[in-house]
């Protein structure tokens, strides 16, 4: 007996089903985790909570992984990609890095157009993933990048497949199917306000969009960068900015310019006394969302924090650190 | 001393769109002071209250960064050329 089950194990091995196994590393993406930092606000009311959801989480390590995603599996429904076609894109960073791991996983080459000041862990992640990358001036910021992008695709357009960020609806659609239901879910609909900052758009507006159709009185803002000139990598002045064709301003119901510096304490503040190490966008989204809540009698806010820090440890992000951290013990 | 500096996008404003300009000086912040002459109101985007440079403000001399050298004080030749490069918008 125990031999005809050990052939018959050597005939047809059994699969090993594991209960919690993903089939891919693009089946992680998403269902990122709210976490309670009502401990980070100062001045609230007791009846107000604040919730971020950690879109660190995803495998790509951004919330960028989510448009990615769809657009590329939008460009593979639509037949826009297919065998012999590389992926194109430009981007700041995030959407090249989602766009390199899901072109790994599906077998297409991956060419990205960054600004050439972006971060250097931003390169080597990039790299890592077997992406090629091609440099707009860092000058021209993430416009000039945009801008080579679309010269590229004019030149080659049968070779490329262009998600298009910046102007392809299925970007905000992403948000709309999976980080706007999410969010009701996690707060079993009692959230009442809504914040992230701007980079394409994306988020806000699909998120917001979903929100609002759940319930109309939840309130969507958005976190800007107070001025054009400023340190909120991966976040747009829209005032200054090549505006995206995803962003419908009319929609959101407040937008709460963000100074630099104040962001990067929030960043500082949340590492040292909240164990939440994270990158300057989730600073200036939580300063939003401190302004906001503060105005607050009773609510639940939740704020998207785009990324962790661990990609911008070598940029400006940490020039100031010390200083502050030395400030703070003399106060 | 006349150098030439490159102007990000964000800060053409105040060059009526002038991607590179001259300034004169004998260091860094000499030729920042020109600059704010020049296109008032510059200064203040590139520099705090306390007069140092923003910390995600880049300055380059040559391609090196001047927090690597001697910041506003590092000392700057007839024909060099100074980058202000911005961080990074975002997408």
């Amino acid at each position: 007996m125990a031999r005809a089950l050990s052939a018959g194990a050597v005939a047809r091995p059994s699969r090993l089903e594991l209960p919690n196994r993903a089939h891919s590393v693009l089946d992680l993406i998403g269902h990122t985790p709210l976490v309670d930092i009502t401990a980070a606000g100062v001045g609230l009311s007791p009846r107000v909570r604040l919730y971020a959801k950690l879109e660190g989480f995803n495998p790509g390590g951004s919330v960028k992984d989510r448009p990615a995603l769809w657009m590329i599996r939008h460009g593979l429904a639509s037949g826009a990609l297919g065998p012999g076609k590389e992926i194109l894109d430009s981007t700041s960073g995030n959407t090249g890095i989602a766009l390199a791991l899901i072109g790994a996983v599906l077998g297409y080459p991956v060419t990205l157009v960054l600004p050439d000041n972006v971060s250097r862990e931003r390169k080597k992640i990039i790299n890592a993933f077997g992406a090629k990358m091609i440099f707009s001036s860092g000058l021209e910021g993430s416009d000039g990048a945009i801008r080579l992008c679309r010269r590229i695709m004019e030149e080659h357009p049968e070779r490329y497949f262009k998600p298009d960020q910046y102007f392809n609806p299925v970007n905000p659609l992403a948000h709309y199917e999976s980080t706007g239901p999410e969010i009701w879910e996690a707060t079993q609909g009692a959230v009442t306000h809504f914040v992230a900052g701007i980079g394409t758009g994306g988020t806000v507006m699909g998120t917001g969009r979903y929100l609002k159709e759940r319930n109309p009185a939840i309130q969507v803002i958005a976190a800007e960068p107070d001025d054009a000139l400023h340190g909120l990598e991966g976040l747009k002045h829209m005032a200054s900015s090549i505006v995206p064709g995803v962003y419908h301003e009319e929609e959101l119901d407040r937008k709460v310019p963000v100074a630099t510096e104040a962001a990067y304490e929030f960043v500082y503040r949340l590492g040292s006394r909240h164990g939440l190490v994270v990158g300057q966008s989730s600073g200036a989204a939580l300063c939003a969302a401190l302004e906001v809540a503060r105005e607050l009698d009773e609510g639940v806010v939740v704020i998207i924090f785009p990324d962790f820090g661990d990609r911008y440890l070598s940029t400006n992000l940490w020039y100031g650190w010390s200083e502050w951290l030395q400030k703070q013990h003399g106060a | 001393m006349s150098v030439h500096v490159r102007i990000p996008t964000p800060l053409r404003r105040f060059t009526g769109g002038q991607e590179e300009v001259g300034a004169s000086g004998a260091t860094v912040g000499g030729i920042v002071d020109d600059l704010e002459r020049q296109f008032p109101g510059m200064k203040e985007r590139l520099c705090d209250a306390d007069g140092n440079v923003r910390r995600f403000v880049n300055i380059y001399l040559n391609g090196d960064d001047i927090r690597f050298l001697s910041n506003l004080e590092t000392g700057v030749k007839d024909g060099d050329e100074l980058s202000i490069v911005p961080a990074i918008a975002g997408g």
